[in-house]
């Protein structure tokens, strides 16, 4: 749900990074976090597992700079990526303004990100919301790994709506911000509609 | 997309509620959260205070409760009391949308907090009431016509966003 806050002059925004547990949700945000500058964030927040697996979210706080007067805040949120975390996925669906679908590129992966492709369509009708509808991002991870299937291959798998979708090695930073502005444009696009 | 807007004049609102509830319940700090984990407004000693992390753990922390209050079968808890050594934080939801926050040491006391926030509580739901018919009515307003500030957003306005 986008906050506009007229007498702050802001917009706030929430997008939030799903996908099967390890497909690199957190790494995205944490190459983000590394990437910017101190004045334009504010702290990551990681609440996870002793063994760094998230355990209900990541939270990045980002000021992307001023659109028509209006500061534009983004809160990007991470979900947990294991299966039987799911009540606690579905709650930080809540308000959600755009998605990135982060796919894991390995081979033995696939099944895991079609099982959570589904799951995320499921949560979102939940709360009222169409994947259909809503700004959406896909993102092939891992595309360093030898395993890892053709891109065209998971596309035909995957792909949803046409939706945009950006090759990535996450640790690297290779496609983080493209896809973090592909789909920031897509949620600031939504406002001309209201 | 549902849309929360807030405009100044409610704004002024809820931020002199707020201020007369801090000063009242003799709490240091006293905030208000959307259930989306966005802060809305705030007053007290905040220099020390992560408000944006603070606005997203808080609204976690709510989510999670809401969520196990329906597992067991309640609506939700309206009241989260967090005890600590020396800062206590008192979380409260107003009319089931935003969430309100005091966190007060030994100078005030759960008893005196709970009496205070009760009161505050009832003329924030008036606010964002208030607030719920106007954007209701603005939105009727737009199609009259009347566009909001975001109506012409141009793909070079949101490219610069990114420019380095
Ligand atoms: N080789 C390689 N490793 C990656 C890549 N992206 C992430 N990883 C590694 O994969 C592991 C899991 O990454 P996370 O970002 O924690 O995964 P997650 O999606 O947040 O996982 P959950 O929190 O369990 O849902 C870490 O060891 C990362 O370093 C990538 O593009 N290439
Ligand atoms: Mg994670």
């Amino acid at each position: 749900m986008t906050f506009i806050n007229y007498a702050a002059r802001e917009i706030n925004c929430k997008i939030v990074y799903y996908g099967p547990g390890l497909c690199g949700k957190t790494t995205n945000l944490q190459y983000i976090y590394d990437r910017t500058n101190p004045a334009a964030k504010g702290k990551l927040i990681s609440l996870a597992t002793e063994t760094d697996r998230t355990l209900f979210f990541d939270f990045l706080p980002l000021d992307l700079g001023t659109v028509r007067g209006f500061k534009t805040r983004f809160h990007l949120y991470t979900v947990p990526g294991q299966v039987f975390y799911d009540a606690s996925r579905k709650l930080i669906l809540k308000g959600v303004d755009g998605v990135v679908f982060v796919a894991d590129s390995q081979e033995a992966r696939m099944d895991a990100n079609v099982e959570s492709m589904r799951n995320l369509e499921k949560n979102l009708e939940d709360h009222g919301f169409d994947l259909n509808t809503i700004p959406y991002v896909l993102q092939f991870n891992k595309r360093d790994l030898p395993t890892a299937l053709p891109a065209d291959e998971m596309y035909r798998q995957l792909n949803y709506k046409g939706e945009p979708t950006f090759e990535a090695t996450a640790p690297l930073g290779t496609g983080v911000f493209d896809t973090l502005k592909a789909v920031a444009k897509q949620v600031l696009m939504e406002l001309r509609k209201k | 997309m549902a849309q929360f807007v807030l405009f100044d004049e409610e704004f002024q609102q809820i931020k002199e509620v707020i201020g007369r509830l801090r000063a009242d319940a003799q709490a240091k700090v006293v905030f208000i959260v959307d259930k989306n984990g966005q802060q809305i407004a705030a007053q007290g000693d905040l220099e020390a205070l992560d408000t944006t992390s603070l606005a997203s753990l808080t609204a976690g922390n709510v989510a999670a409760t809401d969520g196990l209050a329906k597992l067991i079968g309640e609506k939700e808890f309206p009241v989260l009391f967090h005890e600590g050594e020396r800062d206590n934080v008192y979380i409260s939801i107003v009319g089931q949308r935003v969430i309100l926050v005091v966190i007060f040491d030994e100078r005030s006391s759960l008893g005196l907090v709970r009496l205070r926030v009760r009161k505050a509580n009832q003329d924030l739901e008036r606010i964002f009431v208030a607030i719920q018919a106007k954007v209701e009515s603005e939105k009727e307003r737009r199609t009259d016509g009347v566009d909001s500030p975001f109506a012409e957003i141009t793909d070079d306005d949101i490219d610069s966003l990114f420019r380095e």
